[in-house]
């Protein structure tokens, strides 16, 4: 059946939820409670995983508000800066083998061992870019004739609409090439490598829209470490700094949800049952890490008429995931920042990237570009 | 990649709604992830909405923070 009120149509205000999180008297008292919670002595780091927080963070300057001894750094929260050279592979031999290659456009120039799929495209092979998987499935549905390949990147935000359509049965010259990837085990790597200071983690808002609160739950109970979910708007990211600091300050460690208007406790239970009955979790390489344990999610058998992998017999094992002089894996765990690696802005800009983390719009590198240049200009 | 949009649901038809991005920006959405009417808030990402978004939770976290704040003030 079909509602409609178009009388709604061009006169929504910007939502209240929006403006209100970035009403800048509210992000300064804040900014002022940090600086007067925060003990005088010794240096804290908060780690978000989100490309999004990292966009957030630069764009309105919020490192600028917070103490001198707060610090703020990125874990691997680009999907896009973390698949591996050897999925970039593949999709580039699909492209080759005259299979149409759909996908976002982030994905477009990130590096794999002998080129991106960029290349492949300036040198004939037919490579789309899509807004969503929607507009793949309807080009295979209107071009019976070719093979179309969706190549699923992303994290868990991402996966649902992957898994609906697996399950929806698209046409027989459909298929997946999926380099999802799951956040919380990445999150747990980070507490393990041995110099990384991390105090507290900023979780990532809308991956929790999808898993809701559960899967953090590790975080305080076993490593003692505070973690909050926090909302993308100055107003979200500055009051979940707030509030790590605050548990720091009583010594506890708590999983506290700041973006309740998007994050219930069990998550979206209608996207997390598609998942569960399109995907099985397995362990799968990021680039920049290695292999982690149940981190990637892979089709079930039953759709294995979906699975590229499969379909077309392709498997790369092993590829070149970073050049020699850039330090993508330093940046990705967070252990060093951009300006610290020697190629930033100098072999490796926007315009030439050499490593994942500056092509995606939301690598840790090209988000600080963006900002140098934008300082600078 | 995890960027969502919230956008105001127009028209609801199967499993798909018509939403309004705000300033005219209108576009055609899959909503089977969610259950959704019109005029409620969705966050959209990559041309599917991926959860309902609450004002009215938006405006009580919004005044549970200046309560916080205001609280520690004195």
């Amino acid at each position: 059946m079909k509602q409609k009120t178009s009388s709604l149509k061009g006169q929504v205000e910007p939502i209240v939820a929006v403006r209100n999180y970035r009403d800048s008297k509210l992000a300064r008292q804040i900014a002022t409670k940090i600086q007067e919670i925060t003990p005088k002595r010794g240096i804290f780091k908060f780690c978000h995983v989100c490309g999004t927080h990292e966009w957030t963070i630069t764009h309105y300057g919020i490192r600028s508000l917070l103490p001198e001894n707060v610090e703020v750094i990125a874990g691997p929260g680009c999907p896009v800066c973390i698949v591996p050279a050897a999925e970039i592979d593949e999709a580039v031999l699909l492209a080759k083998k005259g299979v149409v290659v759909t996908c976002f456009g982030d994905l477009l120039r990130v590096p794999g061992s002998d080129g991106s799929l960029l290349d492949a495209k300036a040198q004939g092979a037919d490579v789309r870019i899509v807004y969503s998987l929607t507009d793949a499935v309807n080009m295979a549905r209107k071009e019976p004739e070719k093979e179309f390949v969706f190549f699923a990147v992303g994290f868990e935000t991402t996966a649902p609409a992957t898994a609906l359509e697996a399950l929806s049965k698209p046409s027989v010259n459909f298929s997946f090439l999926i380099a999802h990837r799951l956040i919380p085990p990445a999150m747990e790597l980070l507490l393990g490598v041995g110099d990384l200071q991390i105090d507290g983690f900023i979780a990532p808002g809308h991956v929790s829209a999808i898993i809701g609160m559960k899967p953090y739950e590790l975080f305080p109970k076993v490593y003692r470490m505070p973690t909050v979910v926090a909302g993308f708007e100055p107003v979200d990211v500055l009051m979940g700094i707030y509030l790590l600091m605050k548990q720091l300050k009583e010594k506890t460690a708590r999983l506290e949800n700041e973006y309740a208007r998007v994050v219930k406790w069990e998550g979206n239970p209608k996207a997390l049952e598609i998942m569960n009955r399109a995907f099985t979790v397995t362990s799968g390489n990021w680039r920049g890490i290695g292999r982690l344990p149940n981190s990637a999610y892979k089709l079930r058998d039953e759709f294995a008429a979906y699975d590229a992998h499969a379909k077309f017999n392709v498997k790369v094992e092993q590829g070149k995931d970073v050049l020699l002089g850039c330090e993508c894996h330093l940046v990705i765990i967070g252990k060093i920042k951009p300006d610290k690696c020697p190629m930033f802005m100098k072999a490796c800009t926007p315009q030439k990237p050499v490593g994942a983390c500056m092509v995606s719009s939301e690598g840790t590198c090209r988000v600080w570009a963006k900002a140098v240049s934008s300082h600078y200009s | 990649m995890c960027l969502a949009i919230p956008a105001h649901v127009l028209s609801v038809s199967g499993d798909k709604a018509e939403v309004d991005f705000g300033q005219n920006v209108l576009r055609q959405v899959n909503i089977s992830l969610v259950d959704v009417k019109v005029g409620d808030y969705v966050l959209v990402h990559a041309g599917y909405a991926i959860q309902k978004l609450d004002e009215k939770d938006a405006l009580e976290t919004l005044s549970l923070w200046r309560e916080i704040l205001e609280a520690e003030n004195q």
